[in-house]
């Protein structure tokens, strides 16, 4: 690769940082989308039909709220929340301002993976905990959350593998990281290296959050077998 | 213990009713193990659900050790389940603790000091025979295993009542025959009363002292389980009873002890005995004292919880008035005689 690059050492500096803030956008809005989606995604399971909440109001309000949210395209999104990021950042530029599409964007996402996760739960568990006098959040964090754990932690390597794809997105209208290079370099000045670079980073990128995943998911599952 | 009156449960189901329970009623005393037996769908297990408002009565009234379970607001209900043990066919361990944790879980829910909670944990795996476990997930643990962590969570918090849901209908017969023991060896040691539901009467015969038969939606008979056993009174009963003893009588047996031949009389009976008779020798003593010939056809001796329960249908050949003498020795001894054949 080194080879590739040639006297092009500059390359290499753009790359690094451009990785950098990459990683940088997706950590950070993975945090932020699972603080928010987290709660959103238990609401949506335990107000549901003959569920420990029941509350069907507030399960289709929040219902079509999430599908409304997910059904627009994250490019859409980018240019909708313009004005808000202007308000939370005092830009629309740059990595930290693409934190808070990328957060928005995942949320919604999130409260259905997570949702997903807790449903496989048996409910016969969640019943012994009734039965024992437990309380609504003594069966969230008791037996709900520490059960579902090995599928929500591949629900976040799911998520961040999302994130890496929209923060590469976010880059092109100039959010920065390795979405920016490409587009620069690679799309503006036909750098075909750069944009090689950056697809074979990505990739590893990509490879190791769900490797990371895996791993995490597989080490808690084999120990309860 | 449990007091039920007029229990009714109706699941309204996309427009469609479905009575699940109609006007049962039901006392279950304290320190006694009560069994409830039906087929599937019979309402057994919506019965035992609403006894903790697992599920909630339609109309009716249900109170455990005094407290109208059925009245209760949402916090006082939690504390009452505290007091309410409860054990599952598929076991409902959670997979993400080790068994210690398991069993620590209701502990936790009901906020008792971690210290105090250690030492309660410890002395309940001893007495459900899993120390050596304690460090495994329930993943690793055989059937059996699994219900004794279930049977040690259910006491953690000192219940004074247990309601067993179908609790062995997962196990093999051994293991179902030992977990019933330590069921009847914590109901003894712990006078701890105990409301169990079941489809196998061989449950009911290990353990129970009373029975109540539930078939569509209704409790058809209730009463001790001897006498349910040895005198059923429906044809549900009936059928229960004679998938563990054989009651019924091959109609050509009927026919062919009908004859006559000369001086002498063949007569089909059938005995039960119950409890101390079952030990002594009164078939051989009937024979020697009145002079009739016994033809033993069928013969089975059982143990009902700790009473033993015998039943020996014999063919009695002998002079008619003899025979008549012989049958109300054996009435005079205690055993219950029924003659099959009238000839």
């Amino acid at each position: 690769m080194l080879e590739l690059l040639g006297n092009n050492s500059w390359v290499v500096d753009k790359v690094l940082v451009a990785t950098w803030e990459t990683i940088y956008m997706v950590l950070i809005s993975t945090v932020l989308s699972y603080l928010f989606g987290l709660p959103l995604g238990i609401i949506l399971v335990t107000t549901a039909k003959n569920h420990i909440m029941e509350n069907k109001g507030l399960n289709r309000v929040l219902g079509s709220i999430v599908n409304a949210a997910r059904s627009i395209p994250f490019i859409i999104f980018l240019i909708l929340l313009i004005p808000l990021t202007r308000f939370v950042v005092g830009t629309p530029i740059g990595t930290v301002a693409s934190i808070v599409p990328l957060t928005i964007a995942a949320i919604p996402f999130v409260a259905r993976m997570v949702e997903t996760s807790l449903k496989e739960i048996e409910w016969g568990l969640v019943e012994a905990a009734v039965s024992m006098g437990a309380n609504n959040s003594q069966v969230v964090s008791k037996v709900l959350l520490p059960e579902a754990m090995p599928s929500l932690l591949l629900g976040i390597a799911i998520t961040a593998i999302n994130l890496v794809g929209y923060s590469a997105m976010a880059g092109i209208v100039g959010g920065g990281g390795l979405g920016t290079l490409a587009y620069y370099y690679g799309y503006q000045r036909y750098e075909d290296t750069v944009m090689w670079i950056t697809v074979i980073v990505l990739i590893i990128l990509v490879q190791g959050v769900q490797m990371l995943g895996d791993n995490l998911a597989g080490k808690i599952a084999n120990k309860r077998r | 213990m449990i007091e039920i009156k007029n229990l009714s449960k109706i699941y309204a189901t996309a427009g469609q009713q479905v009575l699940a329970l109609d006007d049962v009623s039901l006392a279950v005393k304290k320190g006694e193990v009560f069994g409830i037996i039906g087929l599937s769908g019979a309402g057994k297990s919506t019965l035992i659900r609403c006894i903790n408002m697992l599920e909630k009565p339609t109309q009716g009234s249900i109170t455990v050790d005094g407290r109208e379970i059925t009245s209760l607001g949402m916090g006082e209900l939690r504390f009452a389940r505290q007091k309410i043990g409860m054990i599952f066919q598929q076991f409902n361990l959670l997979s993400s603790r080790t068994v210690f944790d398991n069993v620590m879980f209701p502990l936790e829910i009901a906020q008792v000091p971690r210290a105090e909670a250690n030492k309660r944990v410890q002395e309940l795996l001893e007495l459900v025979g899993l120390t050596d476990k304690a460090g495994m997930h329930p993943g690793q643990l055989s059937g059996g295993q699994k219900q004794r962590v279930g049977i040690a969570r259910a006491l953690a918090n000192g219940p004074k009542l247990l309601l067993s849901d179908e609790a062995t209908s997962a196990l093999d017969p051994q293991t179902t025959r030992s977990i019933l023991k330590l069921l009847k060896d914590i109901n003894r040691q712990l006078n701890l009363t105990i409301l169990l539901i079941t489809h196998d009467m061989n449950v009911i015969k290990e353990v129970c002292d009373r029975v109540a038969v539930i078939s569509n939606s209704r409790i058809v008979e209730i009463g001790d389980v001897l006498d349910v056993f040895s005198n059923p009174q429906t044809s549900t009963s009936r059928s229960f009873v004679n998938a563990v003893i054989n009651h019924e009588v091959p109609a050509e047996l009927l026919h062919s002890s009908t004859e006559r031949n000369g001086e002498t009389t063949t007569r089909l009976i059938r005995v039960s005995f119950i409890g101390a008779s079952a030990g002594q020798p009164l078939i051989s003593s009937m024979v020697r004292r009145y002079n009739v010939d016994v033809n033993i056809i069928y013969g089975n001796i059982d143990r009902i919880k700790d009473t033993p329960f015998g039943n020996l249908t014999l063919e009695i050949i002998g002079h008619p008035q003899l025979l008549q003498e012989a049958f109300d020795y054996l009435r005079g001894q205690g055993l219950e005689i029924e003659v099959l054949t009238n000839a």
